[in-house]
This record gives C-alpha cells, structure tokens and sequence, in this order.
C-alpha cells in the first residue's frame, strides 16, 4: 500500500437496520476500509440511529443479527462514531440505548464535519 | 453446493470448503478441516482457533489478520501477537486457513 | 459540497434532512423523484422555496421532462442536462447522495 496517502473517509448511514440492506452493506464497506488505513468517521443519522439499538433480536425474522459487529469496530481502529441528536430525540432514544460509545451531535453540527471529508459514503 | 463427511455424518461446505453453517463444528469436524489444509494441529493452534471462535461468537464476524494480529497479543501475550506466530502456525493465511478450520466463513476484506 | 437528493419529498424526508445538515453555499442537486419537490405548487416546495436564499438549487431537466413537470420549474432553481450533473460533481470537492 502507498504511504502517505491518507484521506478522510465518511459513511453516512440514514436506514434503519433490517428493513432494506444499506445497514449491512455500509458496514462491510467499513470494515473493508479499515484494512487500508484510512481516516474513517461514521455518522447515523435519521433511522440510521437505529442501527446502534441495544438489545437486537432477530432469530424471529431469520436474519443475521450485525449488531454486535459495531462493537468490533473499535479493535479496527474505527473511534470516529457521531450520532444526530434531533434523530435520536425524535425516535424516543438516548445515548444509553446505543451498543457503543458515541459522540452525539447536533445535526448541522454533522454538516460541518461532512463538509471536511475528502469522500463521502451514502447509505 | 458440496460437502464433507466426518464419523459418517455430512457437513455442507461453501466451494471453497468453507462450512455453511457455525453450529455444525465440533473438533472432529476441525480436525478434519485442518487435514485438508495440511495444518498438523497442536495447542498452539487451537489456542487460536478457540481465540476465534470466541471472537466470532462476540462479534458476528471473522477478523481481519491485522486486528487478529493484535487482539491474540492482548489475550494470549505479545511474543505470539505476531503475523510471523501466526503464519508459521497457519502458512497460507491465518485468517483464510484458521477461520476455516475453526468453521467461520471466510473474513469479510480478507487479503 | 455537493448534495444530490432523489426521493420525492412527499415520500421521504431526504430533502428535509438534506436541508437540515447542508452548510450555507453548498450545492443541492435534484434528480429522479426529487424533481417534484422544485416545482410549482407542490407541498414541499415552500420548504425549498425557503432554501433558495442558501443555496444554490438545481434539478435535472430530463427527469423534469420525463415526469412532464418541465414547465412548472421553481423560480430560482437551475435546470441542468447530464453534462452538468458532471460539471456539478467535477466543481465540488465530495458529495453526499441523500438515498
């Protein structure tokens, strides 16, 4: 790999988890990412929050249940994880119903930082 | 889709032997595995297949070997936190041919 | 930056979203369904209405056309061909698709 090289990576994930693919998809995409030492943020925002619920279940819709994976993400030296906070206030959810350790921010907030990205990831 | 079969019993494999499904291991069935990979297997090595097991079991997913790299040196100690350790136990890739034995699907970003 | 939405904002709340996060002076790009939302008399064109003094807005004039929505283009908002969706892309350091 090139060195010095180094651009700064954001997957901006909108959809909650099961009801489409994005979920899934952008975290593979993350993970893939990491391998090539990138600087990597992660923002949820809208139903994107849900994705960091606690407390997923789903051997009743037979799916394979991704969520304990964005506890992985740490050991892949993925710290960069930015949550809405209008999305998390609209859906009745706070900082202690996510899995992992996140900075919440206000959405124009995020824009800022989205502004700041060499590539931006839509999902 | 193909299969293997251990003490009479048939195990479904993706086609590059990989198992379908993590709950038909057992050490048999690693053995096995390990056979068709030419690993000789000793407590070193199902040290690490345990490791990933365990791993997989906590996050739903087979590490990269860089973070395997690193996790195996915070739990089983630095000297063996080493792609040098980890390759001379699994020469063709601790992530390709560990994950398989211990009967994970192959790594997602696996180089 | 630029922001490309393609979900009629009567559908979804991309646009609003897009609205909500977009810093002042960026680009918003309307395409496929999205196009509804930049033109006359729609619900949701107030909202973008509001946003004109913000940003600068266009919409795809092909999916205008296709949608038979060509003649009722909001004023303030630029009608670009497919040659200036890629200018639009080539002008702007990244982007962000409102899926």
């Amino acid at each position: 790999m090139s060195e010095g090289t180094v651009k700064k990576f954001m997957f901006v994930n909108r959809k909650a988890p099961y009801g489409t693919i994005y979920a899934l998809e952008s975290l593979e995409v993350v993970l893939i990412t990491a391998a090539f030492d990138q600087d990597v943020s992660l923002v949820f925002m809208d139903d994107g929050v849900f994705q960091l619920k606690k407390g997923q279940q789903t051997k009743g819709i037979e799916n394979k249940n991704f969520s304990p994976t964005y506890r992985a993400l740490d050991g892949y030296d993925i710290e960069k994880l930015y949550v809405e906070e209008e999305a998390l206030a609209a859906r009745g959810l706070t900082e202690d119903d996510l899995l992992v350790d996140v900075t919440v921010m206000p959405r124009a907030e995020l824009g800022k930082l989205m502004d700041e990205m060499d590539v931006v990831l839509s999902f | 889709m193909s299969s293997i079969e251990v003490n009479g019993k048939s195990y479904e494999t993706d086609e590059e032997g990989y198992l379908v499904n993590l709950a038909d291991w057992n050490e048999d069935v690693g053995n096995y595995l390990a056979k068709t990979e030419s690993v000789e297997m000793t407590d070193q090595h199902w040290e690490v297949i345990n490791f990933l097991r365990d791993y997989y079991n906590e996050f739903q997913i087979a590490p990269a070997v860089r973070v395997l790299t690193k996790a195996i040196g915070k739990k089983l100690g630095p000297e063996k936190g080493t792609s040098q350790y980890l390759y001379a136990l699994f020469p063709y890739g601790p992530a390709k041919q560990a994950c398989k034995i211990a009967g994970l699907p192959k790594p997602t970003g696996c180089v | 930056m630029l922001h490309i939405v393609n979900k009629s904002s009567l559908e979804r709340n991309a646009l609003e979203s897009c609205l909500h996060v977009a810093q002042d002076g960026a680009a918003i790009l309307l395409i496929e369904d999205a196009v509804y939302a930049a033109t006359r008399g729609n619900a949701a064109s107030n909202h973008l209405r509001d946003a004109l003094s913000r940003f600068k807005v266009y919409a795809l004039a092909p999916d205008l056309e296709a949608r038979g929505m060509g003649d009722r283009v909001l004023e303030g908002v630029s009608t670009v061909d497919y040659g200036g969706f890629v200018d639009l892309v080539t002008e702007h350091k990244n982007c962000q698709s409102w899926l």
